[in-house]
This record gives C-alpha cells, sequence and structure tokens, in this order.
C-alpha cells in the first residue's frame, strides 16, 4: 500500500503528471504575458484562450522527425534530454506543494534541488557538445560559460532565507515567516536576494536578456540546433518545468510558501496571514487555499519574468559575466551580511 | 592562442532576412576574419529590361525591391526623363516626393523593428511594425498599393490625391509622429539595447569613405552626403530639412542616424502635404520613343545612394540599364566593420547596413572551357567564341 503512494506521488499528484501540466499552464501565462506586452494576443485557439496550446507543440513535436546528425554520438545524444528532464522533474518532487513535508522532505533537501538544477545546463552543454556542429559547439560554451556566471549569485540569494530560516529544509524555510505571529516582515528583508533570485532565474532558464546560449539570430538554436522531433519535445516540456520548479522554489524561499498541513500538524503557531497567504490549513479549504496560493504565487513569479523578457534586449556573453560578478554577487553578499545582522540582533 | 574556428553563415540563417553567404574566423568569441560573398538570389533584372519598353521596364524595375520599390522606379524614371527632356509639373514632384518619404519612413521602422529583433529585443520590434501600419495605411491611401506602389510614370505620377486624401493623411500622421519620437528615445535611451549597439561594429571615417559606404551607415561614421542636398531631384530644393549625421561611428551611431531621419522624414512628409501646389500631376504627353543618349541619375533611397544608368539608343526599349543599389556600396564595408567583434554581434553589425541582398545581386559564372580542358575561360577565349558564334551562325564577320 505505501509503495503504491509512493508510486502515485511520483507519477501523478506531485510528480509527473501534474508538473508537466501545471509547467504547460506556466508556459501560457508566460507566453500570454508576454504577447500582450508586445500587443499581440498569443495564443487563442487551443483550449480555452489557447491554454492547451503548449501542449499541443509538445504533442506536435512528438510526431516529428527524429533526426540523429551523422556526426553526432547516437547514444550520448539521445540520453542528454532524457537526463535533464529527469532531474528538473525530481527536483520538482521535493517542493512542498501539498503536504507541509513533501514524501521525500529531509533536512537538507535545498541542496538538492539546488544540485540537480544545475543538471540540466551540463546536460544543455553535453547535449551541444555531442551534436558536433558550429552552432552547438558555440552554444555549448556559452551554456558553460553563463552558469559560470548566474551560478553563484543564484546559490547564494536562495541560500539567504536558509541562513534567516537556520534550516535547510525547503517546507521549513517556507513556513518560516508564518511560524510566529508577526514574523511576516521578513519577507521584505529579503528583497534584494528575491530580485537576485529573479534574475539569475531567468539566467538560468535562458531566457532574453540572458537567452545568450540558444540566441537564434545568432547561433540558431544554441546547443539544440541539431535536436528535433522525440528529444526536442523532451527538452521544451523540461524548460517548461524548469520554469515551474525554479518560480515554485523562489515562491517556497521567499514568498511564504503554499501547502495544506497535514492531520494533526501544528496549525496553532500558524497566525491567520499564514493560513490565508500560505495556505496551510487542514483539509479541503486548506487544500483549495494552498492550490490557489500555489497557482497565484508561481504565476507572479512567471509574471516578473515575463515582463522582465518583454522590457529588455539581449545582452553580449561578456556582459552578463561582468554584470553578475560586478553587480549580482555583490548584493547578494550584502544581502547576507544584512541577514547576519538580524540574525545576530536576535530579531529573528 | 585558441584555436581559429570556421563559422559559415548563410545561405540559410535565421538572421539573414535574404540569402548571402559569410565566413567568419572565430577564435573562441572573437572574430578574426571575414568574407562574404552573393549571388543566391541574381534574377537578371537589368538583362530583363532590355528586352521591354521604358513603361514595361518600370514594372520590373519595382520589383528590384519590396521594401524601396519606388527608389528604383524613381531614379529610373529620372534618367529617362533626363533622356526625354522632360519639364515636370510641380505638383507631380511634390507627389513623387511625398511617396519617397512615407517609403523612407517605413524602411526605417521595419529597420528599427530588424535590429530590435537581432538582438533579442522583440517587444521593440513588435510595436515598431505595429506602428508601421499607419505608413502602410496611408501609402494605400495614395497609391492603392502597400508595397509595390506603381505610382510613377515617365514625366511625373500616375494618381492625384484628393482634398479629403490630403486631410485624412495629415491627421493620421500626428500619432505616427509623436510614436516614432518614442520609439527614437527608446531605440537610443534603452540600457540593454544601447549596451549591445555602443562602440560594436566601428567603422572610421576614412575608412567609410575608401569602401565607399552611403547612405545612413556613411553619415553615421560621419560622412556628410546626402543626394536630397546634394544633388537634389523632386521637391527637396523646395524642402527644409536636416542632413543627420553622427560621430559615433559604430551601430549606436546608425541608429541615431536613422531614428532622427525616421522623424525628419515624418516633418517633411507634412511640409509636403501642407505646401501641396495646384496643377498636372504629370506630363500630358510622352514619347515612347527615347532618343539615343545615356543618363545617370542618383537618388537618395533609405538604405544610401541608389544609382541608374540608362542608354538610349533611340528605340523604345533601352539598350541597357544598369542599377547601383546601396547595399552594393555598403556591403564589404559591413563586412570589414565586424573583424575585432565578437560573434553575438554578427548579427547586428550586418544587420546595421541594412542589407538587401535581393536588390544588390550579382552573379559570376564560371564557364567550363571543354575544348581546351581549362576550368576557366579567358576573356579573350570568350571573345573569340563569340566572334565565331557569330560569324558561324549569323553571318556576321567582325
Amino acid at each position: 500500500m505505501n509503495s503504491l503512494k509512493v508510486a502515485l506521488y511520483i507519477l501523478v499528484f506531485p510528480g509527473f503528471l501534474f508538473q508537466s501540466g501545471f509547467s504547460t499552464f506556466l508556459e501560457w501565462v508566460d507566453r500570454k504575458v508576454y504577447a500582450r506586452m508586445q500587443n499581440r494576443r498569443g495564443p487563442m485557439y487551443t483550449g480555452w484562450a489557447g491554454m492547451l496550446q503548449p501542449i499541443a507543440d509538445i504533442v506536435k513535436l512528438l510526431s516529428k522527425e527524429d533526426i540523429v546528425p551523422a556526426a553526432a554520438d547516437r547514444r550520448a545524444f539521445a540520453f542528454m534530454p532524457i537526463l535533464s528532464l529527469a532531474a528538473v522533474f525530481t527536483a520538482g518532487l521535493y517542493l512542498p506543494v501539498w503536504h507541509l513535508r513533501s514524501f521525500n522532505s529531509f533536512e537538507g533537501d535545498l541542496i538538492v534541488v539546488l544540485y540537480l538544477l544545475t543538471i540540466p545546463s551540463f546536460s544543455l552543454f553535453l547535449a551541444g557538445w555531442f551534436s558536433v556542429s558550429p552552432y552547438s559547439l558555440l552554444g555549448a560554451t556559452r551554456v558553460l560559460t553563463q552558469l559560470f556566471a548566474y551560478e553563484v549569485p543564484f546559490f547564494l540569494a536562495i541560500l539567504t532565507p536558509a541562513v534567516l530560516a537556520g534550516s535547510w529544509q525547503i517546507s521549513k524555510i517556507a513556513i518560516f515567516p508564518w511560524t510566529v505571529a508577526g514574523h511576516w516582515w521578513v519577507i521584505p528583508i529579503e528583497a534584494i536576494a528575491f530580485v537576485v533570485a529573479i534574475l539569475t532565474l531567468q539566467a538560468k532558464l535562458e531566457r532574453v536578456p540572458f537567452d545568450i546560449p540558444e540566441a537564434e539570430t545568432e547561433v540558431v538554436g544554441g546547443p539544440l540546433t541539431e535536436y528535433s522531433g522525440k528529444k526536442l519535445a523532451i527538452f521544451r516540456l523540461q524548460k517548461d518545468i524548469l520554469m515551474y520548479v525554479g518560480a515554485a522554489l523562489v515562491a517556497c524561499v521567499f514568498l511564504g510558501g503554499f501547502g495544506a498541513l497535514p492531520q494533526g500538524g501544528d496549525q496553532a503557531s500558524i497566525g491567520v496571514l499564514g493560513l490565508i497567504f500560505g495556505g496551510y490549513l487542514g483539509g479541503v479549504t486548506g487544500l483549495l487555499l494552498g492550490v490557489t496560493n500555489l497557482v497565484v504565487k508561481t504565476a507572479l513569479v512567471v509574471f516578473l519574468l515575463s515582463t522582465l523578457r518583454a522590457a529588455c534586449a539581449r545582452i553580449r556573453i561578456d556582459q552578463i559575466v561582468r554584470f553578475s560578478w560586478r553587480y549580482l554577487a555583490p548584493w547578494s553578499v550584502v544581502q547576507f551580511l544584512i541577514v547576519l545582522l538580524f540574525k545576530a540582533k536576535g530579531a529573528v | 592562442m585558441p584555436e581559429t574556428i570556421h563559422l559559415p553563415i548563410g545561405p540559410q540563417h535565421p538572421f539573414l532576412k535574404e540569402p548571402a553567404k559569410f565566413d567568419f574566423d572565430i577564435q573562441g568569441e572573437e572574430i578574426v576574419g571575414a568574407r562574404m560573398n552573393i549571388g543566391y538570389n541574381h534574377r537578371g533584372i537589368e538583362k530583363l529590361c532590355e528586352d521591354r519598353n521604358y513603361f514595361q521596364c518600370l514594372f520590373i524595375l519595382e520589383r528590384i525591391c519590396g521594401i524601396c520599390s519606388h527608389s528604383h522606379t524613381t531614379a529610373f524614371v529620372q534618367a529617362v526623363e533626363k533622356l526625354l527632356g522632360l519639364e515636370l509639373p510641380k505638383r507631380g514632384l511634390y507627389l513623387r516626393t511625398l511617396v519617397c518619404e512615407l517609403e523612407r519612413l517605413h524602411s526605417h521602422l521595419l529597420w528599427l523593428g530588424v535590429a530590435a529583433h537581432e538582438v533579442g529585443f522583440d517587444t521593440l520590434f513588435k510595436l515598431v511594425w505595429r506602428d508601421r501600419e499607419i505608413v502602410m495605411e496611408i501609402l494605400e491611401e495614395i497609391s492603392g498599393n502597400r508595397v509595390n506602389y506603381a505610382i510613377n510614370t515617365m514625366g511625373g505620377v500616375r494618381r492625384d490625391l484628393t482634398e479629403e486624401q490630403r486631410k485624412k493623411i495629415l491627421a493620421m500622421l500626428e500619432p505616427l509622429l509623436a510614436r516614432t519620437e518614442y520609439y527614437a528615445g527608446i531605440g537610443t535611451n534603452e540600457p540593454s539595447f544601447v549596451g549591445r549597439i555602443k562602440g560594436v561594429g566601428r567603422m572610421s571615417k576614412e575608412r567609410a569613405i575608401e569602401k565607399c559606404a552611403v547612405g545612413p551607415f556613411g553619415r553615421a561614421s560621419g560622412v556628410d552626403m546626402d543626394i536630397r542636398r546634394d544633388d537634389p531631384y523632386g521637391a527637396y530644393p523646395d524642402l527644409d530639412f536636416k542632413v543627420i549625421t553622427s560621430d559615433e561611428c559604430d551601430i549606436y551611431g546608425r541608429v541615431l542616424v536613422r531614428v532622427f531621419e525616421i522623424v525628419e522624414s515624418c516633418k517633411m512628409v507634412k511640409q509636403i502635404l501642407e505646401n501641396l501646389p495646384e496643377g498636372e500631376i504629370a506630363v500630358k504627353k510622352v514619347m515612347r520613343r527615347v532618343p539615343a543618349g545615356a543618363a545617370v541619375s542618383r537618388y537618395e533611397a533609405p538604405r544610401g545612394e541608389d544609382v541608374h544608368y540608362v542608354r538610349g539608343n533611340g528605340t523604345e526599349k533601352p539598350e541597357r540599364v544598369k542599377v547601383r543599389a546601396p547595399t552594393m556600396a555598403n556591403l564589404e564595408a559591413a563586412t570589414e566593420s565586424v573583424v575585432g567583434a565578437f560573434v553575438a554581434d554578427i548579427p547586428i553589425a550586418i544587420a546595421s547596413i541594412d542589407p538587401c541582398f535581393s536588390c544588390t545581386d550579382r552573379t559570376t559564372v564560371a564557364l567550363n572551357d571543354r575544348k581546351r580542358g581549362r576550368r576557366l575561360t579567358t576573356w579573350a577565349d570568350l571573345r573569340q567564341h563569340g566572334i565565331d558564334w557569330y560569324r558561324k551562325n549569323r553571318g556576321i564577320s567582325f
């Protein structure tokens, strides 16, 4: 019975089916927001207001011809999409979207998630490397260069709330602003880290202004130039899920998370604000609140990402390295110091 | 020293809207060498013109370019009018110039959108192209067509503008001017956009002159040259306008020149419409036979100086039509300006001349000399072959 439950967790609810569905919803939000900002309409015809368009795109790609370049390493070429999808999907399992603690949660799962979120970048690099084409190689080296630019500020930004909460467990960090009444003001303290996290998440997702590795007009499709058909579809799904996991992670650590308490949880210690804006309530009401919080908060993060995408031009690879080491990294260190100061004062 | 990699771009590549081939030598992300080759879209338009009469030529030449179609017909018509010795009525000249400036407007707006797209700034691209529609609608109002206006004819224009149309267009210009000024602000101030174009694709004034750079590309390198002012035609002698130049010598300068030319063009269109003289729009009688002689006509197309050479031989067909589109003049300079930049700068640097490869395409045919077993036919052999062929088949001896 227990193993059946775990299988359900992995395959259905916080797992594969839910992640695929919800991440395509987020892609729809992103496309719609982006389109409206450009005075376009965005997806219109598949489903309500084009909601099913991302799924339709993936299904269409799945049915397309799958070409492997003659010079490419066949096995590695086919393995990379699966590796990256598996990595982001596993990372998504650790997010507390339903129970306060996800079924496999443990002290330190934040580190595991951050580690798993790095794998897509490496598999993208290897995918480009194994495709053996000038554009793929250029794109692949750009992926790595960009990784070295954004990864450290991203870690610093995400770890700041962890230090504040004094825990490496995502669910504990998520619930931290609500646990004792009056602690919600820790959210604005982390404003700098939040901004850094949004910017670096954008870089991780390789979207404008940081879509340098796959800049269409420069290197065609970057590492994915030679990919087509099913493999490209898997990469696209991976990108969607990465956006969901990234947005949900940011929402968890910075915006107070979302989720229903399991029966018998320590509900009493969570203030009213936490019950509403965190959705930490038992029963059906809690479930509804939790889901609403999940949708609103991830959509909010995606909205910020789309706005950023619409408002900027793509910067150059040397510019992103300079930008992240000159501004993002120092500012996250400053944020770290602010948090340590609060800790030392004993305010939190 | 990193290894030098050969990066081929084209003839098919997302940043190229038309086929052309570029070969870059890159070390890491830096470009150390650049070569270019055109000839993928040669359509033999000059040859086609020799088989048609002057009026038919107009329609062929209109199709040289989908964006500066009016430029090519005007340049051609001006050359033929010189041969015919026609004196054009004022209203005809004004209407022709009106379409010239509107064409420059929509071409520059289109370019701004493309440039934004090349550096991933799709929002500016979409918004600029939305408002470019206003210009297209004005052009449709004037000529009935959106792209190939077919408004030029020998000795004037083919359609008149009614008073209602004039008022309507003037009203449409107001929002256009306001919006173009807004986009000019974005194009020259938005930090991420300016960060990508400032100091990139440098071309010094001396080098630009040596490479015969023309139009906005040359003016952005400080080459103060504008045919509208230097060799005026149409209604330009009567108009009050500034020639925009810049000393930036980079892509930023080219954006500056173009966006301020957009604003300037808006004002010129307004001037033309407000001072539109009364009278005929075209010369009543035009001879179909054009007297023998040759004429060269220069025209400031949106992309730079467009030169047409027409030689008549007393019949109703031209003996030779030669087109030098502005892209031809700028292409070498643009290729050179990429050296030293990064791979990421290739699209925007090439696009900064507003290339139109189809307009400019030339082709070289390598003739195998089968008789002598050589890979190429020499000029002397080809001449001898021609002489032999005519002697054998036509009985003509030279």
